[in-house]
């Protein structure tokens, strides 16, 4: 009997406490940095895509629902020729960014993506593609792997000696 | 002349005020709840979501009324009705303020108690009707529930009517002038809350209805303004119990400075926070338990504030 209105006047304290909800349309909620949602296509610092269309982003998704297509320019950089991301599919697991080799597939905090039509949920590349280097400002794929392309030759990448003849005798 | 229209007046606002009001106790109730749960409740529709009201009676109009065609029609239909009938017939016996009644009636509160027994009907053919198993269970229910309180809801009101010296719920408010009912007969007024919660089919007693066990108990197969006639008639009930606590221990309409109608009201509507309050914290009993709470506790609580009572005027008359 006790125990009754001792949980009632408990209860009844909680008129003084702080309501825990979060009044989502007029108030935005906070979001951690690094929360799971849209996701982009990133760019260098000097403006390049980061994508160099591996597949290991297609291939990790446990639903499927990224699709592109490789294809290289006159300088040997390889990089999609289309991007196909299907968010009606997507489940923001962000196994596409833990298996990209070049950061650039990227989740970002936004997660307003509601469409009343389905097809508008298929982003293509256009669409998934920024201007930014989204988290990793510094970080651009060429200039650390040892791969020659067009303005960049062998040994000219950070942390690395030019290349060594082997068949040469003056070593 | 006037004074008809004045008594028109009653009538229409005793038939209105309970049913508006009690339309209102669904925001006020989800408001609460809220409150108490840390959230927020309705709050977009109007000013603190008091337009929630008018929306769900557009929806609630607008539902499509069913009758299961297994169902046992005429009964079907009645039952519904004869829960708003037996509440609302209740309200016409209580003094809002002197003067303002509908009925002075020298066995107001025996009207009062046949009447809230009434509506335990409603609930037992509604389960009957329906044709549903849940249902019936439902109306079982609240079949063996009255068993339960309807004994000694009358007995708790004895001690009352004793020291009023009448059935009638004017001279019993009257009679409360220098002490309110509530310190002397603290016994009464604790058994009479419970068989009142009882009466309610609230939580913590509504098994009747128990929506984690009987999917929606004695209302399951109703639906459209059916079912929307039980759920509002829960709520002028728990007004009508408020009402009515007020009216026997806590002396109705009396009370300094404010003019009488507002002590009523803010009297009952403390007493339907209570109930409010009640939903938020309290787990629901089972059937058995409140059977055995009320003949092995509850019935003798009220014998012995009846014999108490009785000697104690006897003794001082």
């Amino acid at each position: 009997m006790f125990s009754l209105f001792r949980s009632m006047w408990m209860v009844f304290l909680h008129s003084f406490r702080r309501r825990i909800t979060v009044e989502y349309p007029t108030v935005m909620p906070r979001i951690a940095p690094r929360w799971r949602g849209r996701i982009i296509l990133s760019r260098d610092p000097d403006g390049k895509e980061r994508c160099v269309a591996c597949y290991l982003c297609s291939v990790a998704c446990p639903v499927g629902c990224i699709a592109l297509q490789a294809t290289e320019d006159e300088t040997g950089r390889r990089y999609p020729e289309f991007f196909r991301i299907n968010f009606s599919r997507c489940i923001f697991c962000g196994m596409c960014e833990e298996a990209c080799p070049t950061y650039a597939i990227q989740l970002t905090p936004d997660f307003e993506m509601c469409e009343c039509n389905r097809q508008n949920l298929v982003y293509e590349k256009e669409h998934l593609l920024i201007s930014g280097t989204g988290k990793y400002p510094d970080y651009s794929f060429y200039n650390v792997a040892g791969l020659a392309i067009g303005g960049k030759a062998k040994g000219e990448a950070e942390n690395e000696a030019p290349p060594v003849d082997v068949r040469g005798l003056n070593l | 002349m006037m004074e008809a229209i004045m008594r028109l007046i009653v009538v229409v606002g005793v038939l209105a005020v309970p049913l508006t009001l009690s339309g209102l106790l669904i925001v006020v109730e989800r408001r609460l709840l809220a409150l108490w749960q840390d959230r927020y409740g309705p709050n977009r529709v109007g000013p603190f979501g008091l337009f929630q009201l008018p929306a769900d009676m557009i929806k609630i109009f607008l539902k499509e009324d069913w009758i299961p065609p297994f169902a046992d029609k005429a009964v079907f239909i009645i039952a519904p009705a004869i829960i708003m009938m037996s509440v609302l017939m209740s309200f016409a016996m209580l003094p809002l303020a002197p003067g303002i009644m509908v009925v002075d009636l020298n066995v107001g509160l025996l009207f009062v108690m046949a009447m809230s027994s009434m509506g335990v009907y409603s609930v037992a053919l509604a389960g009957w009707a329906s044709n549903n198993k849940y249902s019936l269970l439902g109306g079982l229910r609240a079949s063996a529930q009255m068993l339960s309180y309807e004994v000694f809801m009358g007995l708790s009101l004895m001690g009352v009517v004793l020291m009023a010296g009448s059935f009638n719920l004017r001279e019993i408010v009257e009679a409360q002038r220098h002490t309110w009912f509530c310190i002397p007969q603290i016994l009464g007024l604790f058994v009479f809350s419970i068989a009142g919660i009882a009466e309610t089919h609230r939580v913590p007693f509504d098994m009747p209805e128990a929506e984690s066990e009987l999917v929606a108990g004695f209302h399951s197969e109703y639906s459209g303004m059916k079912f929307g006639m039980f759920f509002v008639g829960e709520y002028i009930s728990v007004a009508l119990v408020s009402a009515l606590i007020v009216t026997l221990y806590f002396g109705g309409w009396q009370g300094p400075w404010l003019p009488p109608v507002v002590w009523f009201a803010l009297k009952t509507s403390v007493f339907i926070v209570g109930f409010v309050l009640m939903r938020a914290a309290l787990p629901r009993l089972r059937w058995d338990q409140l059977m055995a709470f009320g003949w092995k506790v509850l019935l003798p609580l009220a014998l012995l504030n009846l014999i108490l009572t009785g000697a104690f005027v006897l003794a001082t008359r």
